[in-house]
């Protein structure tokens, strides 16, 4: 039986750790590849990296990161962030990434996910849905973009559905409405598109404590990202792990 | 030790070259059939479909170096599709033929699973295996294998019904999951082959 996984996110900027883990046995809290090391050996099962730099140059330095991410890291690694065309996950899985993740860039352009699918494998082909809730308390959201700034009247739902057809392998589901709240995941939306596609869905956005987890993971979510929620050392992958298990969910240990 | 990475397509072979240079070995990607035929030992990744698979490893004529390597038990190692090319078929390209060193087809993973098979799995070795320890690998596969095939020891492992998650005979070793992103589990089984490929 598959495990559930727990997924740290790393933002990069520039080729440095923004809002990383402050531990004090790191050498250099702001260097991509110490912070990695350090999640594999607390029990994390994967790692995504997103790049938020905000410029062309900025993002040159992202397959430097990855390779040097790559260089010590023995788990999967999935690179998101400006991801518009084909070259550019070319160059980051050539650098060592082994998933790529779009999202805006295949809103604009839905045969993007097609593309990257057919030249790299569905196995490799990540979309991350930013879904916001059309008002509160419906059980209705859209797809937001451009760091949610942009409503794009689609249905997420239906987004999903779209995005798995065209080749999509894997879903990162963001709620825009939970994100950075530490108030737990959007739950219902996480059973609504886990539940419309056939491939897994990785929850994200809002997380806090560890029955936030097991919350995502019982409502459908195959894997659950948190970032913030590692960063002052108050807990770990294995340490929510443990918990994960004690409420009689398999993970990984 | 000295490791010939066969280069088949456009597979993503960073993760493949970093894990085995962490392991202690030094990687060389080739598609030359004398350079895979001469090395110490060889290592067949893949991702991607079966039929482009092993159109890549005939056109390269590395197909038939590849068989007689294991024939004569010199150290192999097949990941993933590797793996899945040693069958004789597969249901993902029918009518392509494998490498037909397991007499069995390869089938797509049925029932109510995520399919592809993406994740963390239990592996379970056979008592026979010397090379595979218990513990939880990376998969990421749509196919499988469904049992062990006759005279070789190996692994299983369980989604929607078993699966086979490992081959193994002497310094011949496939492994339906991924050892470089299995963690310190998947270093530790590199590692292992690398020290039996060496005698």
């Amino acid at each position: 039986m598959l495990t559930r996984r727990i997924i740290p996110c790393l933002d990069v900027r520039d080729g440095r750790v923004v809002k990383g883990v402050r531990f004090q046995n790191l050498r250099d809290a702001g260097d991509p590849a110490d912070q990695a090391a350090h999640y594999e050996a607390t029990g994390a099962d994967e790692l995504v990296i997103l790049d938020v730099s905000a410029t062309a140059e900025g993002r040159a330095n992202a397959a430097h990161t990855v390779a040097a991410v790559r260089a010590v890291l023995g788990i999967p690694l999935t690179v998101g962030g400006g991801i518009r065309a084909v070259d550019d996950a070319a160059r980051l899985l050539e650098a060592g990434a082994d998933k790529v993740s779009v999202n805006t860039a295949a809103v604009d352009d839905p045969s993007l996910l097609t593309r990257l699918s057919e030249r790299f494998g569905a196995q490799c082909t990540v979309i991350a849905i930013d879904a916001a809730r059309r008002a509160p308390g419906v059980a209705a959201w859209e797809v937001v973009t451009h760091a949610g700034t942009r409503r794009t009247g689609m249905d997420a739902i239906a987004w999903a559905r779209e995005a798995v057809a065209r080749g999509a392998g894997e879903i990162l589901l963001t709620s825009w409405d939970q994100d950075g709240t530490r108030a737990g995941y959007d739950t219902e939306l996480l059973t609504a598109v886990s539940e419309a596609v056939p491939v897994p869905v990785i929850a994200s956005g809002g997380a806090a404590h560890a029955a936030h987890l097991v919350d995502a993971l019982h409502a459908g979510a195959d894997a659950v990202l948190a970032a913030s929620i590692f960063h002052d050392g108050e807990t770990t992958p294995s340490a929510l792990k443990a918990v994960l298990a004690a409420a009689g969910i398999e993970v990984r240990r | 030790m000295k490791v010939a990475v066969i280069r088949t397509g456009v597979a993503n072979l960073a993760s493949v070259m970093a894990g085995l240079r962490r392991a202690g070995a030094t990687p060389e990607l080739t598609d030359d059939p004398a350079a895979v035929a001469a090395a110490p030992a060889a290592f067949l990744p893949g991702v991607g479909a079966f039929g482009a698979g092993m159109a890549g490893l005939r056109s390269a004529a590395i197909d038939r170096v590849l068989v007689d390597r294991i024939a004569a038990h010199r150290p192999v190692m097949a990941i993933c599709l590797g793996l899945q090319m040693l069958a004789r078929a597969s249901e993902e390209s029918a009518g392509v033929d494998g490498l037909g060193v397991f007499d069995a087809t390869v089938t797509r993973f049925r029932g109510d699973v995520r399919i592809p098979q993406f994740g963390w799995n239990r592996v379970a070795p056979t008592a026979d295996s010397a090379l595979v320890q218990p513990g939880y690998a990376y998969f990421a596969n749509a196919f499988k294998l469904d049992a062990l095939p006759e005279g070789w020891a190996g692994a299983m492992g369980d989604h929607g019904g078993p699966f086979v998650a490992a081959v193994e005979r002497g310094p011949v070793l496939a492994c339906q999951f991924h050892p470089e992103l299995s963690g310190d589990w998947g270093q530790a089984l590199l590692r292992r082959w690398l020290e039996v490929s060496a005698c």
